[in-house]
């Protein structure tokens, strides 16, 4: 088993953190694991990723070139990772923030209104958190209650806080996506 | 027969291989009797530098260690600071410590290590053979200017004591001169004080001491002390530019 | 699954630092330079409440000088920064190699020359393996792959350090250094070698000195000749490689850190292919692991994956020594090879017959 994972959007929007609480989750889970931040000549150019690797073996490369699974959360993101994931995979996009969607039809699309889901929640800054409950709705790899256990040992004492907030948002992300795709069970969410 | 005076414990026995009128043999006696009186020499570590002292350890029947040129307060500040408990000194030239390592002198004095620095200022490069040093004396010769320092050229003479004493964390700064007796001997309450500075944990303690290197002034041992006497000293003035706390001036 | 041991995730820097501080190290002087300030931070934020000292340097100049003063201390000590910083050191690294200093350099590399960038490189082999400074010695240098190597290697290093009385680095990347992987944190050591040469004030013994240079012509020869049997006897004991599917491998790829992970990703792609492609591994620079080649004579060729010009090709080729042509795919300046191309120059070299 591996599955490989890539987070991208605008510095800023939890992307970093999100890789680093799934990849916390994976380890929490038992298996190996890699999180590897965008690097180089990116780094400062206002965009942010970063790829997650999860396997039952040791990880050999822990650059992602062909995701499974994508969520991102701006066009420049959508434009530049859309055409590399695998075919079969998955794209989360944050739907209120992108325009249109990957231009391809043999990976399964999940738009998602996790802005206003968060600003509905009062919480505008857990974009990342409804995206990472989408997530926990169509790729099984973790467990919710894994991720949750993640979250709690990620997040640093200054931001405690913002815990609950978070939880919610998972639980928003996780309710959107699984009401829709018993709207429309056609979509797969699996790359395997 | 009891000895009036004899060679200092913390002097080997291997004869000084400096030149005829070099001070560097009475700056060593000075350094080696203020830590016999002091009585630290089991806990004390010399950094020697690059220079005419390279070979110091030949001399002072210390622990000792070598650094590379202009580094040694950097050396001396990880020495100290792995062993807060021991006493650290330098012994430097002015190439050393002003020119190349001028960027470790400062620094380790803005830090105010607890470290005791014995700064030889001849105002030459010796070992190399007489060229300009940091602090050669606007005209005075050297093998590089030959026409003598030129102000325009290469800029002026730097007080290393001056320089240092305005630093928040120095905690004594003193010059003095090896020219005569008495200057000699005001040199040694200068060198004892500035390991006192130390043992007591009160900051970087320097003394600068003019001193006279014949054979790359062209004068012979007698005439390069006068030189010291008229020339240096008028120059870089001597006395305590920073005092040490609760020591007489 | 159960997780088999504890484990933490972490970077590949902060990594270095927690195993540095759990090997005994507790002076840590550094100068900031990316891409390794994580490990400048955490030894910031953790060597003062182990009881250590943690000393922003001016320069690098001085922050290898520092650690050449609390080595001769005797103490566990160590420097870090990335290269431009690294040839800032070299000096002091000469002169630690002459004086006998066991101590740590970790060098997170990024692209030159020059300034460069702060982009993933490997291009500080050479400087690394062949002395890097002036005078003939060299250090003991190992690669780190994985966050895990990063702590493993680093207490490795301090031990071979001490054992031999010489200069080791941990040679990483910008990547080892900022990706993040579980790893099993050594245990703290409790025992640190004596070190009775120490310049510690001459107490009850004769005076201890630590000299770079010594008196005579021919005290300096023979200084030169005890550096080349200690070089010698780490060349016959220390060598380290991971082989990986090498058993009847007819093509082995060699690369070392993280290029050896893309490596291995290359040759279990093509070995699901069916084609015979292992890996050798080289986890010590210096001393280059050059018996690992001989364990392996059914090899027709190597191919070198570098992250830089080709400046491990030499020491693969003498290791070989013209039995097997060895190839090369690398770029410099911050060029990862990508899976896929390290595949289709495997590809390449084993449908063309294995030859030149």
């Amino acid at each position: 088993m591996k599955r490989e994972y890539t987070f991208a959007g605008f510095g800023g929007q939890g992307i970093l953190f999100m890789g680093q609480v799934l990849a916390h989750a994976a380890m929490f889970a038992g298996f190996e694991t890699s999180w590897m931040p965008s690097y180089g000549p990116e780094m400062r150019g206002g965009t942010a990723n970063c790829s997650v690797v999860i396997s039952d073996r040791k990880v050999r490369s822990p650059l992602v070139y062909r995701p499974d699974l994508a969520v991102v959360f701006n066009n420049p993101s959508l434009q530049k990772f859309g055409p590399r994931v695998k075919p079969g995979g998955t794209v989360l996009m944050v739907a209120d923030l992108i325009d249109g969607g990957p231009d391809r039809d043999d990976v399964a699309v999940y738009p998602v209104p996790a802005r206003g889901i968060a600003e509905r929640l009062g919480h505008p800054a857990a974009v990342n958190m409804v995206m990472a409950g989408a997530l926990l709705a169509v790729d099984p790899t973790v467990t919710p209650e894994q991720f949750e256990a993640a979250l709690r040992t990620v997040t640093p004492a200054h931001r405690l806080a913002t815990l609950g907030a978070n939880l919610q948002a998972i639980r928003e992300g996780m309710g959107f996506v699984t009401a829709r795709r018993q709207d429309r069970p056609a979509t797969g969410g699996g790359g395997e | 027969m009891r000895e009036l005076f004899g060679r200092p414990a913390c002097l080997t026995d291997e004869p000084f291989l400096y030149c005829p009128g070099c001070s560097h043999g009475i700056a060593h006696r000075l350094v080696a009797e203020a830590i016999d009186r002091l009585g630290i020499r089991g806990r004390t570590v010399c950094v020697s530098s690059i220079g005419c002292s390279v070979r110091c350890w030949r001399n002072f029947d210390l622990d000792v260690v070598q650094g590379a040129h202009g580094r040694g307060l950097a050396v001396a500040t990880g020495l100290k600071r792995a062993q807060p408990d021991k006493v650290i000194f330098t012994y430097q030239g002015d190439g050393d410590l002003a020119a190349i390592g001028m960027g470790e002198t400062i620094h380790a004095a803005a830090r105010g290590e607890a470290i005791t620095v014995i700064f030889i200022n001849n105002a030459v490069f010796g070992a190399t053979g007489g060229q300009l040093a940091p602090t050669t004396l606007v005209g005075q010769v050297t093998s590089t200017y030959p026409g003598g320092r030129d102000p325009s050229w290469v800029g002026w003479p730097i007080r290393v004591a001056e320089l240092l004493a305005q630093l928040p964390a120095t905690a004594y700064i003193a010059r003095e001169a090896l020219t005569t007796p008495q200057r000699v001997l005001r040199a040694r309450r200068a060198v004892q004080l500035a390991f006192e500075v130390q043992i007591k944990g009160q900051g970087f303690a320097l003394v600068e001491l003019l001193a006279a290197c014949p054979p790359n002034l062209k004068l012979d041992p007698v005439q390069a002390l006068n030189w010291v006497e008229t020339k240096m000293i008028p120059h870089y003035p001597l006395g305590q530019l920073k005092p040490a706390k609760g020591a007489a001036r | 699954m159960q997780e088999p041991t504890r484990r933490v995730l972490m970077k590949g820097n902060e990594a270095i630092g927690e195993a540095a501080i759990r090997a005994g190290c507790r002076f840590y002087f550094g100068y900031p330079i990316t891409p390794q300030n994580e490990l400048l931070e955490y030894m910031a934020s953790h060597l003062p409440a182990a009881g250590g000292v943690f000393l922003q340097s001016e320069s690098e100049l001085a922050g290898i000088s520092m650690l050449y003063g609390a080595a001769a201390a005797g103490k566990r000590a160590m420097v870090s920064s990335s290269s431009p910083g690294i040839s800032l050191m070299q000096e002091g690294i000469s002169y630690l190699a002459s004086a006998e200093l066991p101590a740590l350099i970790v060098n997170i590399s990024r692209g030159g020359p020059g300034l460069g960038r702060i982009a993933p490189a490997q291009s500080d082999y050479l400087q690394a393996t062949k002395g890097g400074g002036h005078g003939d010695y060299n250090i003991l240098v190992l690669a780190p792959a994985s966050v895990q190597e990063m702590a493993d290697l680093t207490v490795l290093a301090f031990e071979l350090a001490d054992a031999y009385r010489v200069p080791a680095m941990v040679l990483g990347d910008g990547i080892v250094g900022q990706m993040m992987e579980p790893v099993a944190l050594p245990p703290p050591v409790t025992e640190l070698p004596p070190k009775p040469w120490a310049a510690t004030g001459c107490e009850g013994r004769p005076r201890n000195l630590i000299l770079s240079a010594p008196y005579t012509d021919a005290e300096l020869v023979e200084l030169n000749r005890r550096l080349q049997r200690k070089y010698a006897a780490i060349r016959a004991r220390e060598q380290r490689a991971e082989c990986v599917l090498m058993d009847d491998a007819e093509l082995g790829i060699v690369a070392f850190g993280i290029a050896a992970r893309l490596a291995l990703a290359a040759a279990d792609n093509l070995r699901e292919r069916g084609y015979r492609v292992g890996v050798i591994r080289p986890v010590t620079l210096w001393p280059f692991p050059e018996t690992a080649f001989r364990a392996y004579p059914a090899v027709r060729a190597y191919l070198t994956v570098e992250m830089n010009e080709g400046q491990m090709v030499q020491d693969v080729r003498l290791a070989v020594n013209g039995a097997v042509p060895v190839h090369f795919l690398g770029q410099g300046g911050g060029y990862v090879p990508p899976v896929d191309a390290i595949e289709e120059q495997a590809l390449a070299i084993l449908e063309g017959g294995l030859a030149r």
